[in-house]
């Protein structure tokens, strides 16, 4: 199967009344000759190393190497405990669990590129806010990381998940979308509104440039990830309710490469342009590096 | 196409922050350590362009020092790979040079043991994806992503006939394959890329059917 086109992978899903991961999940076996559960079993390796950071950040303070960030992911965690915010604290957990991945990956701990390093707090901060809302089995969980595999095949195929070549729309936004599909698809949510949710959340994230204070993964990459996390689930939840993505998937994954090209090069991945290059961005990439 | 894998999009597992400077890095060093077939006792890094301005905010100095100790990516003892170095006595420099019109994120690795040296320049070109560009001074390239011969051997008519034949005879199809030599009938280097998996009884067998080989190694990251 050519991963290149959402509406084809809907359509291919909603004749067979499959599902995009069981779809993916055979494709794959033709592929590579591995037999499904070995596919399987491979897959759930992946979501044990993102459990495992997830926990690692939220139930302790984690810092990066640089000393520039951490401590948020704990920080939100202690903070949804005492009930007093504005959003439910089941929801700021799902912010915990995102920064939580992003500070482990700064500290030099081991995470799961999903699609990118920079970008790998999104998917499993819904994946085991899921996983710990009781609703799902860790089977269904690890079936429904197919999907948001399909979702980022697409997506790299016809866009771009580099931050370099496309901005930070293309992996905070990529990651997004593929976290906000694969909750429709876990909730019993139909192939089309899988490409609602996908459309919805990438949607959301267009323009959104790669701005990297002296070019580390740490800010504002962090935080994009934590916010991102509720984003995807606010998607999902807008698909599932029955939400449409008037622009197709397929034309606004699109439309995110064209942006992409039109970003200027200070603002993709250069640690130049946009908040790297404020006053505060400057100086602290002289104190990081100890020099301009 | 470019992406046709679930894998290349969850995945790889891996020790932050960058799969470019990171993952990249500690797959430089690797290929490295499977090249020098001793225990290392000296490195020498010179890094240019990105790696020169960022390898220390990055991890890189660490992703390629344990990569030369023979750790893989997703190893969590990444971090720690200056005391790791330090408890197998191997000693280490960073510098920083120009070293040509190579891609942005290179790096020349120089690693000694007591015998013998290795020297590869290499790039992280993206993703954690990684092409050496030069290996002992010539212009091979080879990205050990599948299992890679790096044969030694003396310059002369018939030896890449005599290894095709043979890797034939046993089933084995080349993926790539380039050789260079210092001058004719004298020191030459072979990179070849296999496409199946290598059984161990094939480097004694090339040995002992060809032998112009000096020295043979397979190698290949994880």
């Amino acid at each position: 199967m050519a991963f290149t086109s959402l509406k084809e992978l809907i359509e291919l899903a909603e004749k067979e009344k499959s599902t995009i991961s069981d779809l993916t999940i055979a494709a794959e076996a033709e592929r590579s000759g591995d037999s499904e559960s070995e596919i399987l079993s491979k897959m759930a390796k992946q979501l044990d190393v993102m459990e495992d950071a997830v926990r690692k950040g939220t139930e302790s303070p984690v810092m990066s190497r640089t000393g520039l960030t951490g401590g948020d992911g704990n920080r939100i965690y202690q903070y949804a405990q005492n009930g007093k915010s504005f959003i439910q604290p089941e929801t700021l957990n799902v912010m915990a669990n995102a920064l939580a991945v992003s500070e482990v990956n700064a500290a030099m701990g081991r995470i799961v590129a999903t699609p990118t390093a920079g970008s790998a707090g999104i998917l499993p901060a819904v994946l085991v806010h899921a996983l710990d809302s009781g609703r799902f089995t860790k089977e269904e969980i690890v079936r429904s990381m197919f999907t948001a595999s399909a979702l980022g095949l697409v997506i790299a195929n016809r866009a771009s998940i580099s931050g370099a070549a496309g901005g930070c729309q293309a992996e905070v936004g990529s990651a997004t979308a593929m976290a906000a599909g694969t909750l429709v698809e876990l909730a019993g949510g139909t192939p089309e509104q899988v490409g609602n949710a996908v459309g919805i959340a990438l949607k959301n994230s267009l323009g959104l440039v790669c701005d990297p204070v002296a070019g580390l993964v740490e800010i504002p990459c962090i935080i994009r990830n934590g916010l991102h996390a509720i984003t995807a689930q606010a998607a999902a939840d807008m698909a599932l309710a029955g939400v449409n993505s008037v622009i197709p998937p397929d034309e606004v994954i699109h439309v995110m490469h064209e942006v992409g090209q039109q970003m200027p090069e200070s603002l993709r991945e250069t640690g130049r342009g946009g908040l790297a290059g404020t006053p505060t961005g400057k100086r602290l990439r002289e104190q990081v590096f100890n020099r301009n | 196409m470019k992406y046709q894998s679930p894998f290349e999009i969850i995945g790889p597992i891996m020790v932050g922050p960058s799969s470019s400077h990171t993952a990249g890095a500690v797959r430089i060093g690797n290929i490295a350590h499977q090249l020098l077939t001793e225990e290392p006792v000296h490195v020498r890094f010179s890094l240019m362009g990105s790696f020169a301005e960022t390898y220390e905010g990055h991890g890189t100095d660490l992703a390629l020092l344990a990569g030369v100790l023979g750790l893989s990516t997703d190893d969590e003892r990444i971090p720690t790979a200056k005391q790791l170095a330090q408890h197998h006595g191997l000693e280490y420099e960073f510098t920083r040079k120009k070293l040509g019109s190579y891609h942005p994120n290179t790096v020349l690795v120089e690693l000694k043991g007591n015998r013998k040296e290795v020297k590869i320049l290499a790039s992280s070109v993206g993703g954690g994806k990684v092409e050496v560009q030069e290996l002992d001074d010539y212009p091979l390239k080879f990205s050990a992503e599948i299992p890679t011969l790096v044969i030694n051997h003396r310059d002369q008519q018939g030896f890449l006939a005599n290894l095709s034949f043979i890797l034939n005879e046993h089933g084995y199809n080349i993926a790539r394959l380039a050789l260079e030599r210092f001058k004719k009938n004298g020191p030459a280097i072979t990179v070849c890329e296999i496409d199946n998996i290598v059984e161990p009884s094939l480097l004694p067998l090339l040995r002992n059917e060809i032998p112009l080989i000096e020295e043979i190694r397979k190698i290949q990251t994880e």
